[in-house]
């Protein structure tokens, strides 16, 4: 990955100072943060923190006002959405998001219209995934909710990503299918790939992860390795405590 | 026997809604654009056709090679130029434009074309038909048009369900945020799509051309059947949407068999009445309201 003689410790990702707006309303104020190269971040913060709206941006579904946004050593601020996921972007958006007028295959399919070098072949992904290889030919609304989580996951794989962004993948989900997909990511971990991970659950997001990256009322309120944090110092950021 | 006559000849006409109606249907499936023009560039296809064959001294038909790339090429520059801008401006915008577009066109070819009536020259075809039996003759022209219009479908629908293109439209009429989200080029998806329907409204002018006459103002009529065909059948519903043409036409044929004079108020009210009973039209299938309800699901 760092074959153009860049450090290799540098970070994959690296982001500063963005300003993201609604129209009139500030999701965001000067978000900065930088994800280390193989590794996991937890982005944790209450509901409304900004945590979608980041990941919306990173993916380039959100322009910034300001500040910028460097991939793998390019600024990638003002690209569109295709040309990240080219890159080796890819995003398993909140609320999984499938098409329900496809099958569970033209989904996958889908997921691999802009799809970077690395892209996942449908034979890997149901490799990977086999309760969804055998759906292949139903329409994805029929299946179930961890089935569709899956659908998801495997659609963004399609697009072979380098950084695989996940937006509350387990919301809704029986704690045993999230414990599931939680094991397939850490596949895709020790495979190489580099997470950004949005988690409700602050005990799952802290297994899962060696980075953490808590936002508060669009801000960030805490940026550190998990190893260095305790729980109630996260619990703490997540609600603003002893702040003035 | 008038009356299988009848029936008959209804389905035939209701081929030519379906034909101009598809595009109406396939441009608001994937764009939610209702191009309140549709008619009114299906007439320019019948302008045009007649300025080539005339040019050209051959029967309509054989300009089609030249007519359809031309009109594909007009309506992907219309949806990047106009259509994709006014829909950048909420649901009013593209009302707007389209209806501004249809009284320029419609003026613009008064200007240019003279509000007589025209024909076009359909060749041998015109006036062929055949005897199924006594009482019973059908039209050659009528059924090209009626299987004209059935391929085209087909066509569509292969291309939609079979083809890399066909599953981009798709997702992108299905949510149009993740669509691109998941690195689908809109922009290039919106004008093809906007292409086959230009194009299919062209073709749909050119029948009409030659089955009966044109004038610059025949787009407003042409669209409001194109319409009820769309709404009869289901918005979204290709194969719908030729039932909803076939409906509008043996209504048309039958009740004219009775009474002339309420042949075209009968389709406007067989239109009232799905919209009243069944307001998502004929094949708003049980499949298109779970995928309702599923994205209803929270999560």
């Amino acid at each position: 990955m760092s074959e153009d003689g860049r450090p290799p410790g540098a970070p994959l990702l690296e982001i500063a100072g963005l300003d993201v707006f609604y129209g009139d309303f500030q999701a965001l104020f000067g978000v900065s943060m930088s994800v280390p190269r193989g590794g996991a971040t937890a982005l944790v913060g209450a509901n409304g923190a900004g945590k979608t709206t980041l990941l919306r941006t990173i993916a380039g579904a959100q322009p910034p006002a300001c500040g910028f946004v460097r991939y793998d050593g390019a600024d990638i601020t003002a690209a569109p959405p295709h040309r990240r996921i080219a890159r080796g972007i890819a995003v398993v958006p909140e609320g999984r998001r499938l098409f329900p007028s496809l099958t569970v295959q033209e989904n996958i399919q889908v997921g691999a219209v802009a799809a970077a070098s690395g892209a996942w072949p449908l034979e890997r992904i149901y490799d990977a995934f086999p309760m969804i290889a055998r759906r292949r030919g139903q329409r994805a609304f029929t299946l179930s909710g961890g089935e569709q989580q899956a659908v998801a996951i495997a659609r963004a794989l399609a697009a072979g990503p380098s950084l695989l962004l996940l937006d509350e993948i387990s919301l809704g989900l029986a704690p045993l299918v999230v414990e599931d997909l939680y094991g397939t990511l850490a596949g895709l971990r020790s495979a190489g790939a580099t997470l950004v991970i949005v988690e409700q659950d602050l005990r799952r997001a802290m297994d899962a992860c060696d980075h953490l990256v808590c936002l508060l009322e669009g801000r960030v309120a805490l940026a550190a390795p998990v190893a260095d944090v305790s729980r109630d110092q996260v619990i703490a950021a997540y609600f603003g405590e002893g702040r003035p | 026997m008038n009356w299988v006559n009848a029936v008959i000849q209804g389905m035939l006409l209701g081929g030519q809604y379906a034909l101009i109606a598809c595009g109406l249907s396939l441009a608001f499936g994937v764009m939610r654009i209702v191009n309140l023009a549709h008619g009114d560039l299906a007439v320019c296809g019948a302008y045009l056709g007649l300025v080539l064959s005339s040019v050209l001294g051959v029967p309509v038909w054989v300009t089609l090679p030249l007519l359809l790339p031309a009109a594909f090429v007009a309506g992907a520059a219309l949806q990047v130029l106009l259509f994709g801008r006014a829909l950048r401006h909420g649901v009013l915008a593209p009302v707007l434009v389209t209806f501004g577009l249809s009284v320029m066109i419609e003026n613009l070819l008064q200007v240019a074309a003279t509000s007589d009536p025209r024909g076009l020259n359909g060749g041998a075809l015109t006036l062929a038909s055949f005897h199924i039996t006594a009482g019973i003759t059908v039209s050659w022209l009528f059924l090209t048009a009626f299987l004209t219009a059935c391929a085209v479908l087909s066509c569509l629908q292969v291309l939609l369900s079979r083809t890399s293109w066909g599953r981009k439209v798709r997702a992108t009429a299905d949510d149009l945020d993740t669509a691109r989200l998941v690195g689908i080029r809109v922009r290039p998806v919106f004008a093809t799509v906007a292409g086959i329907a230009v194009a299919t409204a062209a073709l749909a002018g050119v029948f009409i051309g030659t089955i009966g006459t044109f004038d610059p103002q025949a787009g407003t009529n042409t669209l409001i059947f194109a319409f009820e065909a769309v709404v009869i059948g289901g918005i979204g519903s290709l194969w719908g949407t030729l039932v909803g043409g076939v409906a509008l036409g043996v209504t048309q044929v039958v009740v004219g068999e009775v009474n002339q004079a309420y042949a075209v108020l009968a389709v406007h009210l067989l239109f009232l009445a799905v919209l009243t009973i069944r307001p998502g039209g004929l094949f708003t299938s049980h499949q298109a309201a779970a995928e309702v309800r599923a994205r209803g699901v929270p999560g």
